[in-house]
Order: structure tokens, then sequence, then C-alpha cells
């Protein structure tokens, strides 16, 4: 194991998958000569070349359909969305092509195709740069979503996206990037399957389950529960679709007590499905109301300030997590 | 005895009878009830499939709009395949999963269907992609109608081509109206074919009532692709007999603009010069005419006789290769967590 950063870790996932299939490529704005708006490609054009390393012009649908038709007769494409937000050009192509595909044609054509890019609020974007889009795409039959949150996740999840044979969205985190973690070297081979959580930290009072960019929040604020006595679990769910429903009932029959926090919007949000299956299918192993820590139901404003009491944050997660322990 | 070429517009004509009985025919079972959805006819622009098709090998890449039964059945799928699928039946193109608007032929290179207007035109442009990637000499055909080019999908996708300088021939079939809106209504543009040069594509006009003009073309074109791949837009001028679709009575066209284009009939003009140069007699039409009805009416008979899917199975078709859907794997194993859980708490 050694420490490298995120983009690192998902670079080297390409990179790998590119050495491994010929008939993976990398297409997207800016991914080529510019070497990938967060530098997640860089180098990849000089070691695969302008074929497989490929720079489109502004114009998601386009490139997006690119893709899904190239899947169609058997190419493995890595679409990068600069942003998540910009996939809404293409929404079409990748909620009513990439999925539908296999059901319309009767099974006749499957689509292995990635979509790939940071999502999720970073800092200061304003609205139309800030959308969570998880929660639209994961209500998609069809489509897998999956968001990671460390650095060996992020490389084994796009491994493992890029070798599935239906359409995989990764949801990067953009405020990630730069964050590190130990990942096993290159020579030894990292899958992470999808539809796998993970407890990032083992606790016993209350369990927190989240993903993304709420993870690293998650683990901050189990430790500082953990001066007052409250023992958190952290569950990263990694995928949103497939959800890993039997980890986060073991969490639950383990803690009898959930907060999730996400990081889209409250209304018709990840957590809101989470919180139906739990009290649908375990209700007798909870000691209390679920709640859920989200954005605020409001377009993302500019302001830093506002836009800190919009995103979910330690005070918050607290407060919640004492409301469900009684504390 | 007759030369090859001879032979294959007489297989064609038969084709383009096929296609205008096989439409008849779906227009009376959806009168009867048998077709749900929405049912697009393609009568009166037999020509421009058939021509198109008999241009091309069996190996390139056939992808076309919703107006598709006609598409279908000019690559080969059968007759009762097509009917199937309309009856929504498990012996259908696509096993009565797609409907009338999604008609997929995996085997015979027929890669839909496609029911958004102008969003299979970027997959078209992908699969071209995918030619050129592999260094194979495939030429993509892509259908639309006068309707998709004013969608910004069409337009990235002309752009993306043209860039990427790929195997691809951008058909529109213009037969003048977008559902019931006229293209002088909905397209700022003299003619159509103008759209290509917005984008340096080369493009042509074509009297898509007239096979061997289209299959010429076509031929020509796709010949100078294969030699060096770029794109290429050919403006079909067509027209439709029917409303856009089967609840459409097309009340905003004159009973006079129908009856010009009738007189222009695609199926006549074949036979008239295929009648004029000897090579079919009267008799001959009407035998080929009679197999057409034959072969469509055994098809609605096939349709009607097949099976449907099981319910259970369209859990299947979510994900390839997936433990059926994770929807219904997840269901499952959640009982025995709960009993866990329960006695737990």
């Amino acid at each position: 194991m050694r420490e490298i950063t995120y983009r690192q870790a998902l670079n080297e996932a390409l990179a790998e998958e590119l050495e491994r299939d010929p008939n993976v490529f990398l297409m997207g704005e800016e991914v080529a000569e510019y070497q990938g708006a967060y530098k997640v490609s860089a180098g990849l054009l000089q070691r695969f070349g302008p074929k497989r390393i490929i720079d489109t012009p502004i114009s998601e649908n386009g490139f997006a359909g690119l893709g899904i038709g190239a899947a169609m007769v058997g190419l493995r494409p890595v679409i990068e969305f600069m942003t998540f937000s910009f996939s809404l050009v293409a929404f079409d192509q990748v909620v009513n092509n990439a999925p539908n595909m296999f059901m319309m044609s009767g099974g006749q054509f499957n689509i292995p195709i990635t979509f790939r890019g940071p999502n999720g609020p970073a800092h200061q974007l304003g609205a139309t740069h800030s959308h969570a889009t998880e929660n639209f795409y994961a209500s998609v039959p069809g489509l897998k979503v999956c968001t990671p949150a460390t650095p060996r996740d992020a490389k084994g999840l796009l491994k493992t996206a890029i070798r599935d044979d239906n359409p995989v969205l990764v949801l990067e985190a953009e405020l990630l990037y730069s964050s590190r973690g130990m990942v096993e070297p290159p020579d030894e081979e990292l899958l992470i399957p999808l539809g796998k959580a993970d407890v990032k930290r083992q606790g016993s009072d209350v369990s927190i389950v989240c993903y993304a960019q709420t993870v690293p929040l998650a683990l901050r604020v189990a430790d500082q529960l953990e001066e007052e006595d409250i023992s958190a679990e952290v569950l990263d769910l990694r995928s949103i679709k497939p959800l890993d429903e039997q980890a986060i009932y073991e969490s639950v029959a383990k803690t009898h007590r959930v907060v999730i926090v996400e990081q889209d919007h409250p209304f018709c949000g990840v957590g809101a499905e989470i919180c139906y299956r739990i009290q649908k299918n375990v209700f007798d192993a909870l000691d209390a109301p679920i709640l859920r820590v989200s954005q605020e139901d409001v377009p993302m404003p500019y302001n830093e300030r506002l836009e800190k009491a919009v995103l979910p944050n330690a005070d918050k997660l607290v407060a919640a997590v004492k409301q469900v322990c009684y504390a | 005895m007759q030369s090859r070429e001879q032979r294959d517009e007489v297989e064609m004509l038969s084709l383009m009878l096929l296609i205008r009985r096989f439409e008849e025919r779906a227009s009376q079972q959806y009168q009867a009830q048998k077709i749900g959805g929405f049912c697009h006819l393609y009568i009166g622009q037999e020509a421009v499939v058939t021509g198109a098709v008999a241009a091309v090998r069996d190996d390139d890449y056939i992808i076309t709009a919703y107006r598709d039964h006609a598409h279908a059945l000019a690559r080969g799928t059968s007759a009762n395949a097509c009917m199937a699928e309309l009856f929504g039946k498990a012996t259908g193109c696509s096993r009565g999963l797609g409907g009338s608007m999604h008609f997929f032929d995996k085997k015979n290179h027929m890669y839909g269907g496609h029911a958004i207007v102008g969003a299979h035109v970027p997959l078209a442009v992908g699969m071209a992609f995918a030619s050129k990637y592999r260094g194979e000499d495939r030429v993509t055909l892509c259908f639309f109608g006068d309707g998709a080019i004013n969608q910004g999908a069409f337009h990235e996708a002309l752009n993306l081509a043209a860039l990427f300088k790929l195997p691809i021939v951008f058909i529109c079939e213009n037969n003048l109206f977008a559902m019931g809106t006229s293209v002088k209504r909905s397209t700022s543009l003299k003619q159509i074919v103008d759209r290509a040069e917005g984008y340096d594509i080369p493009g042509e006009i074509v009297d898509g009532m007239n096979f061997r003009e289209v299959r010429d073309k076509v031929a020509e074109i796709v010949d100078s692709i294969r030699k060096e791949p770029h794109p290429a837009f050919l403006e079909m001028r067509t027209y439709r007999y029917r409303g856009h679709s089967m609840s459409d009575p097309a009340s905003y066209r004159t009973k006079e603009e129908l009856e010009k284009y009738r007189l222009d009939d695609p199926i006549t003009r074949l036979r008239a010069q295929l009648t004029r140069e000897g090579k079919l007699t009267n008799e001959q039409f009407d035998q080929l005419d009679k197999r057409a009805k034959e072969t469509v009416l055994a098809a609605v008979k096939f349709a009607e006789q097949s099976p449907e899917l099981p319910i259970e199975d369209m859990y299947d078709y979510v994900y390839f290769n997936g433990p059926a859907s994770p929807e219904r794997s997840a269901a499952a194993s959640v009982e025995s967590v709960a009993v866990a859980a329960t006695e737990a708490g």
C-alpha cells in the first residue's frame, strides 16, 4: 500500500483499463491536450495517443450519444463530463438511450459505457454548477450509480465500472480530488464491486449512513462524538444503485439508530429512499425515528455564508445524531 | 436470362410491395386494436429505404427514427418478427418489449428504431466512430425525418461526424411534415440540404420517389466513403400518404397535394420502368403483389398465435449479465436480514 490522491487513483484506474482492453477509450471536453479540467486524465494522451484519448467540442448531448452508439457495437467508452452539472445537457442520452436500450431491443443491445466526472456542490460555483445528480440518476432503472469517497474506492470502483456490461455513472467528488489515502500498489489488481457498502468506522450507538463528500464529514463527526461517549458507526454506501441494503440493515440491527447524511436535496433525495426501506424491512430494529441531513431545499446561492448554510455540516450532523440518541 | 442488376430490381420491387402491404395490414390491425401505442406508417416513402439498402453491404450499419417498420423489413427482418413486435409478442424482433417505434435486429445490423426525434443521430455517429476506430470499412446509414434537423442532438452529431471524419451517410427523409408542421413553418432554410453545408459536409438532393436514383446516389457516396472515411448528407424528397401516426387524419394538407404525390408513386414508377424495359410483365407484378399479401397475412396469423413474455421475465431486461435486476435480488435477501434485525432488536 502507498498513499496517493483521489485524482491519481482515478488516473491509475483509467490507465490500467486502457492498457488492458483496446476497446476502452476516453472522450470528453479537455481530456486530452489540456490534460483534464481537473487533471484526472493527465498524461494519458501522451501514453495512449489521440485515437483513444479524445477531445470533444462543448457538446455533451453529442458526445454522450456518440459513446452510447459506439457501445452498441462493442466498444467500451469512458465519457467524462467536466462536471455532472453539465450532464444535464445530455440527460436525454444518459436517461433515455443508455439504460433503455437493453429492454427496448429485447435484450439484443447492452450498453457497456462509463460516464464519469465530478458531482455535487464544490465551492461557491453557484446554482448551475453545484448539482448533486445521484438521486436523479439512481431513480432510473438500467443505470448503476456509484459515489467513491476515498482514493482506494475511486480506483476500484472506476475499474469495475469500465468492465461492467451496463451503463455505470461514476460520480466523483470534486472537493476530494486532492485528498489522500492508502491504495494497493499498481501491480496489484484492485476491483471493488458495485453495490457493496463499506463500514468506514465501527460503532455501536448510531449508524451514520453517508457517501461521497459526506464520508469525511461523517468520520470527523464520529471522532467528535467519541469524546462525548457516543459511538457512531460510519457506513459508506459507495454505490447508490445497486444499493447495499444488507449492509444498512446489519448496521441498523447493531445500533438501532440512523442518521443519513447526503449531499443532494431533501425532497426525493437518496436518504428518502433509504428511510423507506429501513422502516419497511427492519422497523422493529429501530429505537428512534430516522433523521436526514441534506442540502437545504433551495438552489445553491453563491454567497459563501449562505452556501455553508445550505450544505450538510458537522453541527447539523451532530445535532441529528444527538436527537436520535436522545442525548 | 436477367442480369444480376435486373433481378435485384425485381427483388427490390417485391420488397417495396412487402413494405406497403405490411403497413396497410398494420393499419388494419391497429384499428382492430391488436396493436397498441403509436404506429407510424411508411406508405409512400418505400423507395428511400429500399434504394439505400440496395446500395450497401449487409454488414453496414443502419439506424433510423420511429417510422421504422420498413427499415427492418428492408434489412431482412421477417414480416413475422415485425408483425409480432407490433402485437407485443415474444417472437417479435424486440421480443415485444420495444413496440412499433423500437424495432431492433442485431443479426441483420438494424440498430433501431429510436423514438426521441434527433436523439439517435449521435448514436449513429458513435457507430461510425467505432468502425473507424477498428479500421473497418463499414458505412453507417443514419435515417431521420425532416423534423429532426432542428434538434440540438442533430447539430451536435453532424459537427462531431465532420470533425472526426466519420464514415456515415445522413439520410434525411424529407416528407414535408414534422408531424403536422410543414418544413416551411419549422425550418429557416431555403432547402434542408443546406444544413450540411454549415458543417462542411457534402450534401445532395435526391428524388426519394425514384428507387433507381436513390440507389445510385447512395452507392456512389458509399463508394467514396469506403475509400476515405467522411460524412455525407442526402436530402431525400419524399412523401407519406398517411397521417403522422394512426391518430392523425392529416387535415393540415390538401387532397390535391396528396393526389399529386400519389401519381408519382415509387412502386408504380419502378414497375413502369421495368415493364417498359421488358423486364417485368403485368402477370409477374400481380404475382409479386399476391406473394407480398400472403406473406403479410401469414405474419398476422403468426403474431396472433405467438406467446407473450412471462411477466417475471421483464426483470431480465434491466441489466445485462446481472442477477436479474438488483432491485429484485435485493428484495429477495431482505427478509432474512429483517428477521435477524427484529430478533436482535
